[in-house]
Protein backbone atom coordinates (compact mmCIF):
# COMPACT_ATOMS: atom_id res chain seq x y z
CA UNK A 1 0.00 0.00 0.00
CA UNK A 2 1.28 3.03 -1.30
CA UNK A 3 0.31 6.31 1.21
CA UNK A 4 0.23 10.12 -0.56
CA UNK A 5 -1.18 13.33 1.41
CA UNK A 6 -4.19 14.73 -0.15
CA UNK A 7 -2.30 17.94 -0.33
CA UNK A 8 -0.29 16.47 -3.02
CA UNK A 9 -3.83 15.94 -5.26
CA UNK A 10 -5.02 19.57 -4.45
CA UNK A 11 -1.66 20.64 -5.84
CA UNK A 12 -1.99 18.74 -8.78
CA UNK A 13 -5.44 19.56 -9.74
CA UNK A 14 -4.93 22.80 -9.02
CA UNK A 15 -2.05 23.46 -11.26
CA UNK A 16 -3.92 21.36 -14.03
CA UNK A 17 -6.78 23.85 -13.86
CA UNK A 18 -4.40 26.29 -14.84
CA UNK A 19 -2.58 24.89 -17.61
CA UNK A 20 -5.46 23.28 -19.17
CA UNK A 21 -6.68 26.76 -19.17
CA UNK A 22 -3.70 28.68 -20.35
CA UNK A 23 -2.34 25.90 -23.13
CA UNK A 24 -3.55 24.20 -25.83
CA UNK A 25 -2.30 20.98 -26.69
CA UNK A 26 -0.18 20.68 -29.43
CA UNK A 27 -2.13 17.99 -30.94
CA UNK A 28 -5.06 20.47 -31.44
CA UNK A 29 -3.09 23.25 -32.44
CA UNK A 30 -1.59 20.73 -35.18
CA UNK A 31 -5.17 19.83 -36.34
CA UNK A 32 -6.41 23.07 -36.62
CA UNK A 33 -3.04 24.11 -38.52
CA UNK A 34 -3.72 21.06 -41.07
CA UNK A 35 -7.52 22.49 -41.20
CA UNK A 36 -6.62 25.60 -42.96
CA UNK A 37 -5.39 23.88 -46.43
CA UNK A 38 -8.75 22.20 -46.61
CA UNK A 39 -10.62 25.57 -45.53
CA UNK A 40 -12.14 27.41 -49.00
CA UNK A 41 -14.04 30.09 -47.11
CA UNK A 42 -12.21 33.20 -46.71
CA UNK A 43 -13.43 34.62 -43.20
CA UNK A 44 -13.23 30.62 -42.35
CA UNK A 45 -9.50 30.87 -42.85
CA UNK A 46 -9.47 34.18 -40.50
CA UNK A 47 -11.10 32.80 -37.81
CA UNK A 48 -9.06 29.86 -37.86
CA UNK A 49 -5.78 32.25 -37.93
CA UNK A 50 -7.33 33.93 -35.11
CA UNK A 51 -7.66 30.84 -33.36
CA UNK A 52 -4.20 29.94 -33.80
CA UNK A 53 -3.03 33.46 -32.69
CA UNK A 54 -4.92 33.04 -29.37
CA UNK A 55 -3.85 29.88 -28.67
CA UNK A 56 -0.05 31.93 -28.64
CA UNK A 57 -1.02 35.15 -26.89
CA UNK A 58 -2.54 32.75 -24.20
CA UNK A 59 0.57 30.72 -24.02
CA UNK A 60 2.88 33.28 -23.91
CA UNK A 61 0.73 35.46 -21.60
CA UNK A 62 -0.37 32.68 -19.11
CA UNK A 63 -4.03 34.13 -19.88
CA UNK A 64 -6.92 31.83 -20.17
CA UNK A 65 -7.38 30.79 -23.81
CA UNK A 66 -11.66 31.39 -23.42
CA UNK A 67 -13.61 33.61 -21.31
CA UNK A 68 -15.32 30.61 -20.44
CA UNK A 69 -12.99 28.73 -18.09
CA UNK A 70 -15.61 25.83 -17.94
CA UNK A 71 -17.09 23.35 -15.36
CA UNK A 72 -14.67 21.03 -14.24
CA UNK A 73 -14.79 17.66 -15.61
CA UNK A 74 -12.60 15.43 -13.38
CA UNK A 75 -11.58 12.26 -14.36
CA UNK A 76 -10.28 9.93 -11.77
CA UNK A 77 -7.94 6.82 -12.31
CA UNK A 78 -7.22 5.94 -8.58
CA UNK A 79 -5.30 2.72 -8.37
CA UNK A 80 -6.34 0.10 -5.74
CA UNK A 81 -3.04 0.36 -3.99
CA UNK A 82 -3.11 3.80 -2.56
CA UNK A 83 -4.01 5.28 0.46
CA UNK A 84 -4.82 9.01 0.48
CA UNK A 85 -3.97 10.36 4.03
CA UNK A 86 -5.67 13.71 5.46
CA UNK A 87 -8.50 14.90 3.32
CA UNK A 88 -10.90 12.62 1.05
CA UNK A 89 -10.38 12.28 -2.52
CA UNK A 90 -13.52 14.34 -3.22
CA UNK A 91 -12.26 17.12 -0.60
CA UNK A 92 -8.82 17.08 -2.21
CA UNK A 93 -9.99 17.74 -5.47
CA UNK A 94 -12.73 19.79 -4.64
CA UNK A 95 -10.27 22.35 -3.09
CA UNK A 96 -7.77 21.85 -5.92
CA UNK A 97 -10.74 23.58 -7.96
CA UNK A 98 -10.91 26.33 -5.86
CA UNK A 99 -7.79 27.50 -5.72
CA UNK A 100 -6.55 27.08 -9.20
CA UNK A 101 -9.66 28.97 -10.27
CA UNK A 102 -8.93 31.75 -7.62
CA UNK A 103 -5.31 32.15 -8.05
CA UNK A 104 -4.87 31.52 -11.65
CA UNK A 105 -7.51 34.24 -12.58
CA UNK A 106 -10.37 31.77 -14.01
CA UNK A 107 -13.75 32.63 -14.06
CA UNK A 108 -16.23 31.34 -11.60
CA UNK A 109 -19.05 29.63 -13.89
CA UNK A 110 -20.57 27.57 -11.68
CA UNK A 111 -24.40 28.45 -9.44
CA UNK A 112 -25.31 25.82 -6.45
CA UNK A 113 -28.62 25.14 -7.68
CA UNK A 114 -29.96 24.68 -11.60
CA UNK A 115 -32.93 27.00 -10.45
CA UNK A 116 -32.51 29.72 -7.98
CA UNK A 117 -28.69 30.23 -9.75
CA UNK A 118 -26.26 31.89 -6.93
CA UNK A 119 -22.62 31.53 -7.75
CA UNK A 120 -20.89 30.06 -6.01
CA UNK A 121 -17.66 31.68 -6.20
CA UNK A 122 -15.29 29.73 -6.67
CA UNK A 123 -16.20 27.12 -9.61
CA UNK A 124 -16.78 24.51 -7.49
CA UNK A 125 -18.50 21.76 -7.45
CA UNK A 126 -16.43 19.92 -10.12
CA UNK A 127 -17.79 16.96 -11.89
CA UNK A 128 -16.04 14.07 -10.77
CA UNK A 129 -15.36 10.71 -12.08
CA UNK A 130 -13.14 8.41 -10.40
CA UNK A 131 -12.65 4.70 -11.62
CA UNK A 132 -10.40 2.45 -9.65
CA UNK A 133 -7.64 0.41 -11.12
CA UNK A 134 -4.55 -1.78 -10.78
CA UNK A 135 -1.43 -0.71 -9.29
CA UNK A 136 -0.39 2.65 -6.94
CA UNK A 137 -0.60 5.81 -9.05
CA UNK A 138 -3.24 8.01 -9.45
CA UNK A 139 -4.05 9.26 -12.82
CA UNK A 140 -6.11 12.79 -12.45
CA UNK A 141 -7.04 13.92 -15.83
CA UNK A 142 -8.84 17.66 -15.78
CA UNK A 143 -11.16 19.36 -18.92
CA UNK A 144 -12.67 22.27 -18.46
CA UNK A 145 -15.80 22.65 -20.41
CA UNK A 146 -17.60 25.60 -21.52
CA UNK A 147 -21.24 26.32 -21.10
CA UNK A 148 -21.61 27.13 -24.98
CA UNK A 149 -20.94 24.00 -26.66
CA UNK A 150 -21.86 21.76 -23.74
CA UNK A 151 -25.13 22.90 -24.22
CA UNK A 152 -25.25 21.64 -28.00
CA UNK A 153 -24.87 18.21 -26.48
CA UNK A 154 -28.00 15.75 -27.05
CA UNK A 155 -28.73 11.98 -26.06
CA UNK A 156 -30.93 10.38 -27.50
CA UNK A 157 -32.52 6.32 -26.95
CA UNK A 158 -32.74 4.67 -30.48
CA UNK A 159 -34.50 1.49 -31.46
CA UNK A 160 -31.67 -1.67 -31.96
CA UNK A 161 -33.12 -1.88 -35.50
CA UNK A 162 -32.22 2.02 -36.35
CA UNK A 163 -28.71 0.59 -36.45
CA UNK A 164 -25.46 2.59 -37.70
CA UNK A 165 -27.83 4.51 -39.91
CA UNK A 166 -29.85 5.84 -36.89
CA UNK A 167 -26.54 6.29 -35.26
CA UNK A 168 -24.97 8.50 -37.81
CA UNK A 169 -27.93 10.71 -38.86
CA UNK A 170 -28.60 11.50 -34.97
CA UNK A 171 -24.89 12.69 -34.71
CA UNK A 172 -24.74 14.57 -37.81
CA UNK A 173 -28.15 16.08 -36.98
CA UNK A 174 -26.91 17.56 -33.46
CA UNK A 175 -24.33 18.82 -35.33
CA UNK A 176 -26.51 20.50 -37.84
CA UNK A 177 -28.98 21.90 -35.01
CA UNK A 178 -26.36 23.37 -33.08
CA UNK A 179 -25.15 25.09 -36.20
CA UNK A 180 -22.82 28.26 -35.23
CA UNK A 181 -22.90 28.30 -31.41
CA UNK A 182 -20.79 25.13 -30.00
CA UNK A 183 -17.69 27.36 -31.86
CA UNK A 184 -17.37 25.13 -34.79
CA UNK A 185 -14.84 24.06 -35.80
CA UNK A 186 -15.58 21.20 -33.03
CA UNK A 187 -14.94 17.71 -31.75
CA UNK A 188 -17.90 15.58 -31.67
CA UNK A 189 -17.84 13.23 -28.69
CA UNK A 190 -20.43 10.62 -29.67
CA UNK A 191 -20.92 7.55 -26.68
CA UNK A 192 -22.92 4.36 -28.14
CA UNK A 193 -24.34 1.89 -26.20
CA UNK A 194 -24.02 1.09 -22.20
CA UNK A 195 -27.08 2.90 -20.95
CA UNK A 196 -28.94 6.29 -20.47
CA UNK A 197 -26.20 7.70 -18.45
CA UNK A 198 -23.54 5.95 -19.32
CA UNK A 199 -23.55 6.51 -23.20
CA UNK A 200 -23.19 10.12 -22.14
CA UNK A 201 -20.38 9.23 -19.82
CA UNK A 202 -18.65 7.61 -22.77
CA UNK A 203 -19.31 10.95 -25.01
CA UNK A 204 -17.48 12.81 -22.95
CA UNK A 205 -14.33 10.48 -22.63
CA UNK A 206 -14.11 10.49 -25.82
CA UNK A 207 -13.30 13.82 -25.61
CA UNK A 208 -10.27 12.77 -23.89
CA UNK A 209 -8.80 11.27 -27.07
CA UNK A 210 -5.73 12.30 -28.64
CA UNK A 211 -6.94 14.49 -31.65
CA UNK A 212 -5.58 13.47 -34.87
CA UNK A 213 -5.45 9.78 -33.18
CA UNK A 214 -7.37 6.87 -35.07
CA UNK A 215 -9.86 4.52 -33.66
CA UNK A 216 -8.01 1.18 -32.80
CA UNK A 217 -10.95 -0.90 -34.14
CA UNK A 218 -11.39 -0.35 -38.08
CA UNK A 219 -15.00 -0.45 -38.07
CA UNK A 220 -15.48 2.59 -35.84
CA UNK A 221 -12.29 4.16 -37.70
CA UNK A 222 -14.19 4.12 -40.85
CA UNK A 223 -17.40 5.19 -38.77
CA UNK A 224 -15.26 8.24 -37.75
CA UNK A 225 -14.41 8.93 -41.10
CA UNK A 226 -17.74 8.67 -42.94
CA UNK A 227 -19.08 10.92 -40.12
CA UNK A 228 -16.08 13.73 -39.86
CA UNK A 229 -17.57 13.75 -43.67
CA UNK A 230 -20.73 14.48 -43.61
CA UNK A 231 -20.76 16.90 -40.92
CA UNK A 232 -17.59 18.95 -42.73
CA UNK A 233 -20.18 18.67 -45.84
CA UNK A 234 -23.29 20.50 -43.79
CA UNK A 235 -21.07 23.83 -44.78
CA UNK A 236 -21.73 24.98 -41.32
CA UNK A 237 -17.97 26.46 -41.04
CA UNK A 238 -15.78 28.11 -38.38
CA UNK A 239 -18.22 30.16 -36.11
CA UNK A 240 -20.90 28.93 -38.81
CA UNK A 241 -20.16 31.37 -40.94
CA UNK A 242 -19.92 29.40 -43.68
CA UNK A 243 -16.88 26.62 -44.60
CA UNK A 244 -15.57 23.39 -44.77
CA UNK A 245 -14.22 22.96 -41.60
CA UNK A 246 -17.02 22.65 -39.40
CA UNK A 247 -15.39 19.74 -37.01
CA UNK A 248 -11.52 18.68 -36.32
CA UNK A 249 -12.45 15.52 -35.85
CA UNK A 250 -15.35 12.93 -34.37
CA UNK A 251 -14.28 10.39 -31.73
CA UNK A 252 -16.34 7.42 -30.85
CA UNK A 253 -16.57 5.28 -27.71
CA UNK A 254 -18.74 1.98 -27.19
CA UNK A 255 -19.36 -0.21 -24.16
CA UNK A 256 -22.19 -3.37 -24.75
CA UNK A 257 -25.76 -2.58 -24.18
CA UNK A 258 -29.24 -4.07 -23.61
CA UNK A 259 -30.88 -6.35 -26.59
CA UNK A 260 -33.84 -3.91 -25.83
CA UNK A 261 -31.54 -0.73 -26.18
CA UNK A 262 -29.25 1.14 -28.06
CA UNK A 263 -28.02 4.90 -26.42
CA UNK A 264 -26.83 7.54 -28.55
CA UNK A 265 -24.70 10.07 -26.96
CA UNK A 266 -23.20 13.29 -28.29
CA UNK A 267 -20.90 15.14 -26.11
CA UNK A 268 -19.99 18.77 -28.39
CA UNK A 269 -16.74 19.84 -27.82
CA UNK A 270 -15.57 23.64 -29.12
CA UNK A 271 -12.25 24.52 -30.76
CA UNK A 272 -10.69 25.08 -27.41
CA UNK A 273 -10.65 21.40 -26.47
CA UNK A 274 -8.66 21.74 -23.26
CA UNK A 275 -7.53 19.06 -21.16
CA UNK A 276 -4.37 18.30 -19.13
CA UNK A 277 -3.35 14.94 -17.48
CA UNK A 278 -0.89 13.88 -14.50
CA UNK A 279 0.06 10.81 -12.66
CA UNK A 280 1.25 10.86 -9.40
CA UNK B 1 -12.18 41.85 -48.43
CA UNK B 2 -10.91 45.21 -46.95
CA UNK B 3 -12.44 45.39 -43.39
CA UNK B 4 -14.91 48.76 -42.55
CA UNK B 5 -13.91 50.81 -39.80
CA UNK B 6 -16.61 51.60 -37.53
CA UNK B 7 -17.07 54.04 -34.49
CA UNK B 8 -18.84 54.32 -31.87
CA UNK B 9 -21.88 55.79 -31.15
CA UNK B 10 -22.90 54.16 -34.14
CA UNK B 11 -25.73 56.57 -36.65
CA UNK B 12 -28.08 54.60 -38.93
CA UNK B 13 -26.35 55.80 -42.05
CA UNK B 14 -23.44 53.51 -40.70
CA UNK B 15 -25.49 50.51 -40.31
CA UNK B 16 -27.51 50.44 -43.53
CA UNK B 17 -24.20 50.17 -45.56
CA UNK B 18 -23.57 46.96 -43.52
CA UNK B 19 -24.35 43.53 -45.25
CA UNK B 20 -23.73 40.38 -43.35
CA UNK B 21 -20.31 38.83 -44.53
CA UNK B 22 -18.34 42.59 -43.80
CA UNK B 23 -15.46 42.47 -41.74
CA UNK B 24 -15.59 45.49 -39.61
CA UNK B 25 -12.96 46.98 -37.18
CA UNK B 26 -14.36 48.76 -34.54
CA UNK B 27 -13.24 51.44 -32.37
CA UNK B 28 -14.92 53.42 -29.57
CA UNK B 29 -16.59 52.42 -25.95
CA UNK B 30 -19.05 49.39 -26.18
CA UNK B 31 -20.99 47.89 -23.13
CA UNK B 32 -20.84 44.39 -21.72
CA UNK B 33 -24.22 42.68 -20.85
CA UNK B 34 -25.11 38.96 -20.92
CA UNK B 35 -27.87 37.10 -19.98
CA UNK B 36 -28.70 38.29 -15.91
CA UNK B 37 -27.74 42.20 -16.76
CA UNK B 38 -30.32 41.78 -19.58
CA UNK B 39 -32.94 40.48 -17.73
CA UNK B 40 -32.41 43.68 -15.23
CA UNK B 41 -32.39 46.22 -18.15
CA UNK B 42 -35.32 44.78 -19.73
CA UNK B 43 -37.59 45.04 -16.69
CA UNK B 44 -36.26 48.65 -16.15
CA UNK B 45 -37.90 49.24 -20.19
CA UNK B 46 -40.96 48.02 -19.15
CA UNK B 47 -41.10 50.15 -15.88
CA UNK B 48 -40.64 52.89 -18.33
CA UNK B 49 -37.44 53.83 -16.36
CA UNK B 50 -33.36 54.83 -17.04
CA UNK B 51 -30.77 52.18 -18.46
CA UNK B 52 -27.53 52.48 -16.43
CA UNK B 53 -26.04 53.48 -19.79
CA UNK B 54 -27.83 55.85 -22.75
CA UNK B 55 -28.67 53.02 -25.36
CA UNK B 56 -28.69 55.51 -28.24
CA UNK B 57 -26.17 54.44 -31.04
CA UNK B 58 -24.39 51.97 -28.87
CA UNK B 59 -23.38 48.64 -29.06
CA UNK B 60 -23.46 45.58 -26.48
CA UNK B 61 -20.95 43.06 -26.18
CA UNK B 62 -22.10 39.87 -24.89
CA UNK B 63 -19.29 39.02 -22.78
CA UNK B 64 -18.62 37.69 -19.42
CA UNK B 65 -14.49 38.13 -18.61
CA UNK B 66 -12.16 36.43 -16.85
CA UNK B 67 -11.04 38.36 -13.91
CA UNK B 68 -8.19 40.92 -14.96
CA UNK B 69 -4.71 39.74 -13.46
CA UNK B 70 -2.86 42.63 -11.57
CA UNK B 71 -1.99 45.33 -13.72
CA UNK B 72 -4.23 44.20 -16.83
CA UNK B 73 -6.94 45.88 -17.64
CA UNK B 74 -9.52 42.52 -18.29
CA UNK B 75 -9.07 39.13 -18.46
CA UNK B 76 -9.96 36.73 -21.07
CA UNK B 77 -13.06 38.38 -22.87
CA UNK B 78 -14.35 36.29 -26.16
CA UNK B 79 -18.10 36.33 -26.97
CA UNK B 80 -20.66 34.39 -25.31
CA UNK B 81 -23.74 32.88 -27.10
CA UNK B 82 -25.94 35.51 -28.33
CA UNK B 83 -29.55 33.18 -28.59
CA UNK B 84 -29.99 33.17 -25.02
CA UNK B 85 -30.73 36.98 -25.40
CA UNK B 86 -33.11 36.61 -28.36
CA UNK B 87 -35.54 37.38 -25.35
CA UNK B 88 -34.19 40.70 -24.89
CA UNK B 89 -32.04 42.39 -27.79
CA UNK B 90 -35.34 43.58 -29.65
CA UNK B 91 -36.25 45.58 -26.40
CA UNK B 92 -32.83 47.15 -26.61
CA UNK B 93 -32.89 47.98 -30.21
CA UNK B 94 -36.47 49.43 -29.56
CA UNK B 95 -34.38 51.63 -27.33
CA UNK B 96 -31.94 53.09 -29.28
CA UNK B 97 -29.71 50.52 -29.64
CA UNK B 98 -27.53 50.09 -32.95
CA UNK B 99 -25.78 46.69 -32.37
CA UNK B 100 -25.03 43.51 -30.67
CA UNK B 101 -21.55 41.78 -30.71
CA UNK B 102 -22.03 37.76 -29.61
CA UNK B 103 -21.84 34.22 -31.61
CA UNK B 104 -24.43 32.39 -33.19
CA UNK B 105 -27.13 32.70 -34.77
CA UNK B 106 -29.68 34.88 -33.14
CA UNK B 107 -33.12 34.31 -33.45
CA UNK B 108 -36.17 36.31 -35.83
CA UNK B 109 -37.28 38.37 -33.47
CA UNK B 110 -34.14 39.50 -33.23
CA UNK B 111 -33.90 39.95 -37.07
CA UNK B 112 -37.01 41.54 -37.54
CA UNK B 113 -36.04 44.41 -34.73
CA UNK B 114 -32.59 44.66 -36.56
CA UNK B 115 -35.07 45.70 -39.72
CA UNK B 116 -37.32 47.94 -38.08
CA UNK B 117 -35.36 49.62 -35.66
CA UNK B 118 -31.97 49.83 -38.10
CA UNK B 119 -29.63 47.93 -36.20
CA UNK B 120 -26.45 44.89 -36.81
CA UNK B 121 -25.79 41.62 -35.24
CA UNK B 122 -21.94 41.16 -35.26
CA UNK B 123 -19.76 37.95 -34.21
CA UNK B 124 -16.55 37.94 -32.75
CA UNK B 125 -14.37 34.76 -32.94
CA UNK B 126 -15.63 32.44 -29.91
CA UNK B 127 -13.07 30.97 -28.43
CA UNK B 128 -10.42 33.66 -29.03
CA UNK B 129 -10.22 35.46 -25.93
CA UNK B 130 -6.84 36.24 -25.42
CA UNK B 131 -6.91 37.90 -28.54
CA UNK B 132 -10.12 39.91 -28.16
CA UNK B 133 -8.80 41.29 -24.90
CA UNK B 134 -5.44 42.06 -26.28
CA UNK B 135 -7.63 45.01 -28.17
CA UNK B 136 -9.57 46.33 -24.82
CA UNK B 137 -8.04 49.39 -23.37
CA UNK B 138 -10.13 50.25 -20.71
CA UNK B 139 -12.64 48.84 -18.69
CA UNK B 140 -14.91 50.40 -16.29
CA UNK B 141 -18.03 48.49 -14.33
CA UNK B 142 -20.89 50.93 -15.12
CA UNK B 143 -23.69 48.66 -13.28
CA UNK B 144 -24.62 45.54 -11.33
CA UNK B 145 -21.13 45.25 -9.81
CA UNK B 146 -22.72 42.25 -7.63
CA UNK B 147 -23.11 40.16 -10.78
CA UNK B 148 -19.35 39.86 -10.92
CA UNK B 149 -18.39 38.65 -14.55
CA UNK B 150 -22.09 39.28 -15.62
CA UNK B 151 -21.75 43.26 -14.84
CA UNK B 152 -22.34 45.63 -17.51
CA UNK B 153 -18.83 46.93 -18.11
CA UNK B 154 -17.92 49.78 -20.45
CA UNK B 155 -15.15 48.99 -22.42
CA UNK B 156 -12.90 50.93 -24.91
CA UNK B 157 -11.66 48.93 -27.82
CA UNK B 158 -8.86 49.89 -30.40
CA UNK B 159 -9.25 48.07 -33.58
CA UNK B 160 -11.60 45.13 -32.53
CA UNK B 161 -12.26 42.73 -35.04
CA UNK B 162 -15.90 41.79 -36.08
CA UNK B 163 -17.79 39.95 -38.88
CA UNK B 164 -21.47 41.40 -39.56
CA UNK B 165 -23.93 38.29 -39.18
CA UNK B 166 -27.18 39.72 -39.35
CA UNK B 167 -28.14 42.73 -41.12
CA UNK B 168 -30.69 45.43 -41.15
CA UNK B 169 -31.88 44.68 -44.54
CA UNK B 170 -32.21 40.55 -43.52
CA UNK B 171 -29.29 39.46 -44.84
CA UNK B 172 -27.92 36.58 -42.22
CA UNK B 173 -24.41 35.22 -42.71
CA UNK B 174 -25.36 32.07 -41.00
CA UNK B 175 -27.73 30.86 -43.72
CA UNK B 176 -25.96 32.14 -46.71
CA UNK B 177 -22.81 31.06 -45.43
CA UNK B 178 -23.85 27.53 -45.27
CA UNK B 179 -25.72 27.48 -48.55
CA UNK B 180 -22.63 28.49 -50.24
CA UNK B 181 -20.50 25.63 -48.42
CA UNK B 182 -22.87 23.18 -48.15
CA UNK B 183 -22.34 19.70 -50.59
Amino acid sequence: MRNISSGKITSAVKKLCMDANYFLGDDVVGVIRKSLDKEESPLGKEILNQILENAEIAKNEQMPLCQDTGLTAVFVELGSDIHIDGATLEAAVQEGIRQGYGDGYLRKSMVEDPLRRKNTGDNTPGVISINIVEGDKIKITILPKGGGSENMSAIKMLKPSDGEDGVKDFVVETVRVAGGNPCPPIIVGVGIGGSFDKSAYLAKKSLLRKLGSVHSDPYYAEMEKELLERINNTGIGPQGLGGRITALAVHIETHPCHIASLPVAVNTQCHSARHKEVII
Amino acid sequence: MEAIKLNTPVADQDIEKLRAGHKVILNGYIYTARDAAHKKMVELLDKGENLPFDPAGQIIYFVGPTPAKPGKVIGSAGPTTSGRMNKYSPAMLKAGLKGMIGKGEMGKEVADALKRYKGAYFVATGGAGALMAKRITDSEVVAYEELGPEAVRRLKVVDFPIIVAQDSHGGNIFVEGMEKYRK
